[in-house]
């Protein structure tokens, strides 16, 4: 659109070129049209058929899984029991709670030290500046994971294991990516909003709290998605600090299925279904949000 | 950056008086209120929590691994590097090397679905958003969802040899996380169809960034799709894919979360940082997992340095 206005000059030019895009759209519906939707239909039934294949073996009845092959559809695509079994026996509804607690604390914590430290990084120049930001960037070269072997000793210590203020406080001290998501978007912010309060009468903590705060709405809904989608996948760091069955965590709950349940794949599947129905939902309404977050977020 | 944001003009109101405090002194310049503690303040919280659980524990990783702790005991010995040493010669560890490798060729696998999808709905296509959905999708889903899912689907007589037999092909079926020759591979696979859409997802946003006029010369100057593939949308997204790469590769090497929910490590799928995990919580030998953390730490480091030499970061201007 904005070519027509820079290509004035050449107005002959611009006739032609309106005719471009049908030209293109011969070439897609030839044969490497054909071959192009025949790989992206391939790459969505391989994509969806695992989900399909647990999707149906959830509505099947204990007998009937067992003379059922996975790709036979069930005799009652309304049989919800599986999922009743799975949500009571698998205390899943425990597993919901816990992971509520953890995610608002772990939420909220992040928010407030996120925009915190970013504020400090991006409205402030103070001594040791340079130090603190090398700090935050050579730590997100650290593989969390085998670090835990020595951050165990660490939240045993803080007498921590074995509670979800472990999960919350790790989940706060391992977030890098919301302080540079918040930088990012403060840099948007004009410096001369920031003086006009200043000049005011605002000291600094009124200033963040109540100009710099609110503007940043756009940048903490995007770490609201990001990290809130990371929390509830986590799987190794409540496996790990919180073992106790009562502390159980959506993932963790998920997990002691393959214990008790053994081979009941029916109500594995139900329980599975029940961790991924909420990510689907949730994706349905808030696509544009979750890819330009997930965009943002992991290119870093 | 700091000092240009007031240029580009439109806020000449606050202009005027902003001089004024200014010109009036040093001190004022950085605030009224302000001492000079007030940006620790800020940091104090994150900064605390970042020491206390990456930086204490890295540090003390390394001294642990000079060490043969057990992880209880009150006392430490000093083995030097003896634990270093063990990593490389027992065969035990040294495998999980190998393991790594199948991670790493599945990456490879990996970027290049995700580059193919991103480049052919790049193009206008019918259902875009849908196709779109669905190759992303499975990055979102709960691990353990995940690794649940796909030992139904590798599980005798599941899915995939369900879907075998449909197409006529039963003979190829094996016990694909049984066999020690297959197990690594299906892991991979599990691992490719779990992240191909984030890296798909990238690869289009940054394809998309690309200026549209860039398409329309060179349409205007007759090339055809894979010109354009290879002259315009590969130079627009090489830092994309550089950075994929390495994050790729160093996610090869910390592979943890599908194997365990999947094996347990079992039939020869044990990861590096599995081993690591086992060796520390299991075995009691902290020593030797340390080692092989610092080891896994320096690899990462090592990779990231390269890939900053290769291809210089632009945008990385924290401050």
């Amino acid at each position: 659109m904005t070519t027509t206005a820079s290509r004035r000059d050449t107005l002959d030019l611009t006739a032609p070129r309106v005719y471009v895009p049908p030209a293109s759209h011969k070439v897609s519906s030839g044969f490497f049209g054909f071959l192009k939707y025949l790989t992206l239909v391939v790459a969505c039934f391989v994509t969806v058929l695992p989900l399909f294949a647990i999707f149906m073996t959830s509505f099947k009845t204990r007998q009937e899984y067992a003379t059922t092959g996975p790709l036979d559809p069930p005799s009652n695509w309304f049989n919800f029991a599986n999922y009743v079994t799975a949500f009571t026996r698998g205390n899943m509804a425990l597993g919901f709670l816990n992971t509520s607690i953890v995610m608002v604390l772990s939420l909220v914590g992040t928010i407030l030290i996120g925009t915190m430290t970013a504020y400090a990084i991006d409205r402030f120049d103070f001594r040791f500046k340079k130090v603190v930001v090398a700090l935050f960037l050579i730590a997100t070269l650290v593989p969390g994971v085998t670090t835990q072997v020595a951050t165990f000793q660490i939240v045993a210590g803080l007498g921590l294991f074995n509670s979800l203020w472990a999960l919350v406080v790790l989940n706060l001290g391992t977030d890098i990516i919301a302080i540079y998501i918040f930088i990012q978007f403060m840099q948007s912010i004009p410096k001369e909003v920031d003086e006009a309060a200043m000049l005011d009468g605002a000291n600094r903590f009124t200033i963040y709290w109540r100009v710099i705060l609110p503007l940043l709405k756009p940048a903490i809904a995007t770490v609201v998605i990001v990290k809130g989608i990371a929390i509830y996948n986590e799987f190794y760091l409540p496996y790990l600090y919180a073992p106790n069955p009562q502390l159980g965590v959506i993932s963790t709950s998920l997990f002691r299925f393959q214990g008790p349940f053994g081979s009941q794949w029916e109500v594995i599947s139900a329980g599975a279904l029940i961790v991924i129905i909420p990510t689907l939902v949730l994706f349905l309404f808030l696509q544009k949000f979750i890819y330009n977050g997930f965009t943002q977020g992991a290119t870093k | 950056m700091t000092q240009t944001t007031g240029t580009p003009g439109g806020i000449a109101p606050t202009a005027p008086p902003l001089d004024a405090v200014e010109a009036s002194g040093k001190a004022p310049r950085r605030g009224i209120r302000q001492s000079k503690w007030t940006p620790y303040f800020f940091v104090a919280a994150a900064l605390i929590l970042l020491i206390t659980f990456t930086y204490v524990p890295a540090a003390n990783l390394i001294w642990y691994s000079f060490t043969d702790w057990d992880g209880i005991d009150k006392t430490k010995d000093f083995v030097g590097f003896d634990s270093y040493a063990e990593i490389f010669t027992d065969p035990e560890i040294f495998r999980v090397f190998f393991v790594s490798l199948y991670y790493i060729a599945a990456s490879f696998v990996q970027m290049a679905l995700a580059l193919y999808f991103a480049t052919l709905l790049s193009f206008s296509t019918r259902f875009r958003n849908l196709f779109k959905g669905i190759l992303f999708f499975p990055f979102l889903i709960n691990g353990v969802a995940i690794g649940l899912m796909f030992l139904y689907f590798f599980q005798p007589g599941g899915t995939l040899d369900a879907l075998l037999k449909g197409v006529g092909a039963g003979g190829l079926t094996t016990q694909w996380l049984g066999n020690p020759d297959a197990v690594n591979v299906s892991l991979a696979a599990t691992s490719v169809w779990r992240y191909t859409g984030l890296n798909f997802v990238l690869f289009l946003g940054a394809i998309q960034s690309i200026p549209s006029q860039l398409y329309e010369a060179a349409e205007l100057d007759g090339a055809n799709r894979f010109q354009q593939f290879r002259f315009i949308i590969v130079p627009g997204i090489k830092r994309i894919i550089s950075l994929s790469f390495i994050l790729a590769i160093s996610g090869s090497l910390a592979v943890f979360e599908i194997p365990f929910i999947m094996t347990g490590g079992a039939n020869g799928s044990a990861t590096f940082v599995i081993e690591t995990i086992q060796r520390a919580f299991t075995f009691r030998q902290v020593g030797v997992a340390s080692a092989m953390a610092v080891v896994l730490l320096i690899i990462v480091l090592v990779i990231t340095f390269i890939q900053r030499r290769i291809a210089p970061d632009k945008e990385v201007e924290l401050s």
